[in-house]
């Protein structure tokens, strides 16, 4: 269970090792109240859809009678709450709703809640499935808040976390004789970040990769 | 609509307001299917058709289906099924009229229907409100813009293959980079057009400043700073 928890979060981003759901981590990491916002309507939708479809699998027969519709059921499930979810914000959250926009809707078309919906939710029991939906979920939040936090600190010289709590880094700035670069908040900044931190990651997975290598090799010589 | 004006359109669609490069609609294939230029190609052509053709289609279903019968919220459910059917329809006909031409584009149909790109043109002609003609003109700007790019970046990717790169950095991350720099000239069109809903405002915004001369007019007789300045 735990794990299956953790798996999510490094082991198999689905940002940073699958490149999945790259539009909304491009397009609404501007600052870090946006991407939590996203974090949590993604969550939401990526959790509910995993219960309901390992729960209509779970009948043998209803399996079967689906079988050849169920990418199509996946969907209208996926669509139905995701409308939920935009009605909700827009009640209770209309500036983050606004402020998100089309990408609310977009997580209908997002490949990690199909792909978790085909590759874990049809074969597994609703808890798991549950557990694997929040590990995801939160798992891509992560990633995005990086993104983000990185795009507002270095663009805009500021923390907004919700609402008015906003940290303004401009004092730092000053003291440094920097100004905050806005390039990072425009849109090229975005796939020049994204590029960057998978340019780290790349780096640090080689080197894992050389020293189980080198690991290996000293282990033959001993033998 | 006069000829300007959809010049206006088409160059802030296509270059401007690129559909991957500004909006970030499409970014998965963008990366996942630009390594060749044939296959960038093939994919660019399906999205160009499916992207109009889409967003015709749900552009009147809104406005004589969900508008009229008071059913708006359901559009996000109501467009991924009619995307879905459509690229299925545009299949079988493709299969049954034109076979040399499925055997190129067919492997890119079926992954269209999850490509955020027809979705969200499709949801942002509706949220905007555009009429018809406009509605059009910005589906087949996006369609173009979005053959552009892909063509443009799959050349350079094709180029980047054989170039010695440190390891870190091979494959995606730099072709993200890549796309940064592609994104800066695409910026730099700025003040070629104005935006199509910055025009609609400047009108609005002209149409206020109008109406507040007529009004202020009145008020001018009695203003005493007219005098002061005399003296």
């Amino acid at each position: 269970m735990k794990d299956n928890f953790l798996k999510g979060f490094f082991k198999e981003n689905p940002l940073f090792t699958m490149l999945l759901g790259c539009c909304p981590a491009l397009a609404v990491t501007t600052t870090v109240e946006n991407a939590i916002g996203m974090t949590l309507a993604f969550t939401f939708v990526v959790v509910l859809s995993n219960l309901f479809i390992s729960l209509i699998n779970i009948n043998e027969k209803i399996k079967e009678l689906i079988q050849p519709v169920r990418i199509a059921v996946y969907i209208v499930i996926i669509a139905t709450l995701v409308t939920v979810v935009e009605m909700l914000m827009e009640a209770y959250f209309p500036s983050l709703y606004s402020s998100l926009g089309v990408f609310i809707s977009l997580i209908t078309v997002n490949c990690i809640v199909l792909g978790r919906a085909e590759a874990y939710a049809s074969k597994n029991k609703p808890l798991n499935s549950i557990v694997d939906g929040l590990s995801m979920g939160l798992g891509y939040g992560m990633a995005i808040i990086m993104i983000a936090f990185l795009r507002e600190v270095l663009g805009a010289g500021s923390i907004t976390i919700w609402g008015s709590a906003k940290l303004s880094l401009i004092p730092v700035f000053n003291f440094l004789r920097i100004e905050p670069i806005s390039f990072f908040v425009s849109s090229p900044g975005a796939f020049l970040v994204l590029g960057l931190i998978l340019g780290v990651i790349q780096a640090i997975n080689n080197k894992k990769v050389l020293k189980n290598k080198n690991k290996r090799q000293s282990k033959k010589e001993v033998k | 609509m006069n000829m300007a004006q959809v010049i206006t359109i088409l160059i802030s669609t296509i270059f401007i307001e690129n559909i991957i490069l500004s909006q970030f609609l499409g970014i998965c294939s963008f990366l996942g299917v630009s390594k060749k230029r044939s296959s960038a190609i093939g994919m660019s052509i399906s999205v160009l058709v499916v992207i109009i053709l889409a967003t015709l289609v749900t552009w009147l279903l809104y406005n004589y289906v969900l508008v009229v019968f008071d059913l708006v919220y359901l559009k996000t459910i109501i467009f991924i099924l009619v995307i879905a059917s459509l690229v299925q329809i545009i299949e079988i006909i493709i299969k049954k009229f034109a076979p040399s031409l499925y055997k190129s584009l067919g492997i890119y149909l079926p992954l269209i229907t999850t490509n955020c790109a027809i979705l969200g043109i499709a949801l942002k002609t509706v949220n905007y409100g555009y009429g018809f003609g406009t509605m059009l003109l910005y589906a087949i700007g996006s369609g173009i813009g979005y053959f552009v790019v892909m063509y443009i970046f799959s050349v350079i990717r094709e180029e980047l293959e054989q170039r010695n790169l440190p390891k870190a950095m091979k494959g995606i991350p730099i072709a993200l980079v890549v796309a940064s720099i592609l994104a800066i000239l695409f910026s730099r069109y700025v003040g070629i057009a104005p935006k199509v809903e910055d025009e609609e405002e400047a009108l609005r915004e002209t149409y206020v400043i109008e109406n507040d001369i007529v009004e202020d007019e009145n008020i001018i007789y009695y203003d005493h700073n007219y005098e002061d300045l005399n003296i």
